[in-house]
């Protein structure tokens, strides 16, 4: 009995940790440039959730969405939300973070706080104006699933998820380590002020970082809001938390680390969440995987703070 | 600011007097106006900015609270419970303000300390410790409030210790990340507790919690719990203070500012944070037994993340290492969080009702919680990341150390030096 849900509970893991590596991304890149947690990454793919499910119900509402092939559809929702919460990073950026680029380090990490608060109400406003309630059901565009034998069956839109989620990674991959920009990135993450004498605008670097880094963020929402059907204005801390995990878990500043470490996290939570409860004899239940994801956010600060795929920084004086 | 009032040196003792009288009044005739309330804090920043001595501007001030107050507004309950509630957050501010003033780590789990205390009082005085201790002991009586502030202190400090010690390793704005992951551990673990055994009562919470009892009078309304958060904050505000300049708030500060130089001069990083985490920690576990006795009735949602950000920003809000800055920075959020918004709520429902203001239900101030503490977070960092009231440095004067009665030589490493001379 156990066993026979393995495979069930191995796509869920992928696809809730390849959500996880998508999002991580963001943290990772944010942190290789500006050495700092962007802490409202997490209220920006909740954003993207609700820019994206909007999108979808406005477009079923006025009757575009039922002759329209799904995978057109999805690419379109992705396209919108993507812009509109790239938008609000380099937005977020322009006023909360900037002006404390120099500030200590501590004062910047306030900020993000209180922008992750701004933009949950902001969201929830929106939402109980227009609809009257906050929790949104998503229009579900692949339904089906796929017979693996037995009982057990993997989801199309699991499959679609991690599908995208492989392409946004590999599209980000190439972008870092083939184009201009992506070197240019790469140079300002590591030293600023070389970066500059070497003639890279560090400001418009920067404002990239943020434009890619939120536009996966928001993709990843429509991706999330698709799989799951239900978002509502809080599921960003919780799954920015884990993203952030997943970053310092690969390694934060690392692009492949924060991909790697993501779905790594993404199965072993699904595997806990699965198996703590009848392993223990239903002592410790599913009700514990968020523990089990900060548990490990933990051990790997304490024992590996450098990350899985990181190198180990010394302190310079 | 002091440039453009010239000769700003405090504001004359008349105006406040007058003021403190005027508001006294108000809180006496009208029944429950936050603004009257408000004036009657403002009094207290009046007279911390008033001219005079500083003895007879303390001797004011426990005046104003240990007199005035309960006397205008003593057998009002809105009052009590409103100024009950302000305390608490001072108090939590406060001993926030040593983790995160002092010595700059930056704890936003602090509220898993609170719910330690309050459950440490919780769990015995209701029927819940009966669930696995044998013998049918529990409730415990009133009277054992007493002695558990000292065990919701010494229970809180250990959580400190024990989540201090692999949390501390970390720095910076991991460590902001790491405590408040375990705040939530802390609370999903207080959620979950229930079962295999039944420890905290899961969700469900505990209730009644037994009220304080003194020489058998039940102290069980808010006018009560008034006066020993009042005891409390005096006690922690004087904590703060000796802190400050000893030793151990000397190293805090230097933690804060540069770790490395810190520990080349001979500080233990591991000792003193730990300091900082448990002192902290300590605070909060005396006010979560008060807490626990006052509501009568605690469930894992009075602890969530959402406090820890509230308090926090009463920290950072007020000034961040300075005890009066903070006082006020806990009042201001509290009053805000608590009263402001509820009253301008209500008055919007009353234009509402009387047809001048057509308002949607979902646009109700009163929810406007995160989004006012996220624009206040926001508008501190970026234009007062000191705060509302600086923390001020201690200025030591060298040159008036030098030619003080101790000599040079008996300073410093050179006393040293002079004691070991051959005679």
């Amino acid at each position: 009995m156990l066993l026979s849900i393995l495979p069930q509970v191995l796509v869920d893991g992928l696809t809730l940790g390849f959500m996880y590596a998508v999002v991580a991304l963001g943290y990772t890149m944010v942190y290789g440039i500006l050495e700092f947690i962007n802490f409202a990454h997490g209220e920006i793919f909740m954003v993207g959730a609700f820019v994206g499910t909007e999108v979808l119900l406005i477009s079923d509402s006025l009757g575009v969405l039922q002759g329209m092939n799904p995978f057109v559809a999805l690419f379109l929702t992705l396209i919108i939300a993507m812009i509109f919460t790239g938008a609000l990073g380099v937005l977020i950026e322009r006023v909360a973070y900037r002006p404390l680029r120099s500030a200590p380090r501590l004062v910047p990490l306030i900020s993000a706080i209180g922008v992750s608060f701004l933009l949950q109400d902001l969201v929830r406003f929106t939402e109980a104006l227009a609809r009257n309630e906050f929790y949104l059901n998503s229009p579900t565009l692949f339904s089906g699933a796929i017979p693996l034998g037995g009982n057990v069956s993997i989801s199309i839109k699991g499959i679609i998820v991690i599908v995208l989620a492989i392409i946004l990674m590999f599209a980000l991959n190439m972008f870092v380590n083939k184009t201009k920009w992506g070197i240019a990135m790469r140079a300002v993450a590591q030293d600023q002020s070389t970066a500059s004498l070497m003639s890279i605008n560090v400001d418009k670097v920067i404002m990239l970082t943020f434009l890619i880094g939120s536009s996966l963020g928001g993709a990843t929402g429509v991706l999330f809001a698709q799989n799951y059907g239900t978002i509502d204005p809080y599921i960003g801390f919780i799954l920015g938390m884990k993203a952030f995990t997943a970053a310092v878990l690969g390694g934060i500043g690392n692009i492949r680390g924060a991909m790697i470490g993501g779905v790594l996290l993404g199965l072993l939570e699904a595997l806990a969440g699965a198996y703590m409860g009848p392993l223990t004899d239903g002592a410790f239940g599913a009700e514990y995987k968020d523990v089990f994801a900060f548990a490990i956010l933990i051990l790997v600060l304490l024992f590996k703070p450098e990350g899985l795929f990181g190198e180990a920084v010394k302190e310079k004086v | 600011m002091a440039k453009r009032f010239g000769k700003f040196n405090g504001v004359p003792l008349l105006f406040t007097l007058v003021w403190i009288v005027l508001f006294a009044l108000a809180l006496y005739f009208f029944d429950q106006s936050v603004i009257a309330f408000m004036g009657m804090l403002v009094s207290l920043i009046l007279l911390y900015y008033t001219r005079g001595s500083k003895k007879l501007k303390i001797l004011l001030g426990v005046l104003v609270l240990l007199v005035i107050i309960p006397l205008v507004a003593g057998g009002n309950r809105y009052y009590m419970e409103v100024a009950t509630q302000v305390g608490i957050y001072v108090a939590m501010a406060l001993g926030l303000n040593i983790v995160v003033g002092f010595a700059g780590l930056l704890d936003m789990g602090y509220v898993a300390f609170f719910a330690a205390g309050a459950y440490a009082y919780a769990i015995f005085a209701t029927a819940q410790a009966n669930e696995f201790i044998p013998g049918g002991l529990f409730p415990l009586s009133g009277e054992w409030f007493w002695p558990f502030l000292i065990v919701g202190l010494v229970v809180a400090a250990i959580f400190g210790i024990l989540l201090g010690l692999p949390v501390l390793r970390v720095k910076g704005d991991y460590l902001a990340m790491v405590t408040l992951g375990f705040g939530e551990i802390i609370r999903i673990i207080f959620n979950n507790l229930d079962k295999p055994i039944n420890i905290t009562n899961g969700p469900q919470g505990l209730t009644p919690i037994a009220s304080p009892e003194l020489f058998g009078v039940r102290l069980d309304t808010p006018f009560y719990f008034y006066f020993i958060v009042l005891v409390v904050i005096a006690f922690i505000i004087l904590a703060n203070i000796r802190f400050e300049h000893s030793r151990l708030g000397r190293a805090w500060i230097a933690v804060r500012e540069d770790e490395l130089a810190a520990q080349s001069m001979g500080i233990s990083l591991l000792h003193t944070k730990l300091a900082a985490f448990a002192t902290g920690a300590s605070f909060a576990g005396i006010v979560g037994v008060i807490f626990a006795a006052k509501q009568s009735f605690i469930d894992p949602t009075s602890f969530t993340m959402m406090e820890s950000i509230g308090i926090l920003i009463m920290v950072i809000l007020g000034g961040s290492g300075s005890i009066p800055g903070v006082i006020l920075g806990a009042s201001v959020v509290t009053i805000l969080q608590v009263q402001l918004l509820k009253e301008f709520s209500n008055f919007l429902h009353t234009l509402q009702q009387s047809g001048l203001l057509n308002l949607p239900n979902q646009l109700d101030p009163s929810k406007f919680q995160r989004l006012i503490f996220g624009l206040l977070l926001i508008l501190v960092a970026l234009y007062r990341p000191n705060g509302l009231i600086p923390a001020k440095r201690k200025k030591n004067d060298l040159e008036a150390i030098k030619q003080s009665k101790h000599a040079s030589e008996s300073l410093g490493i050179l006393s040293k030096l002079s004691r070991n001379k051959p005679s």
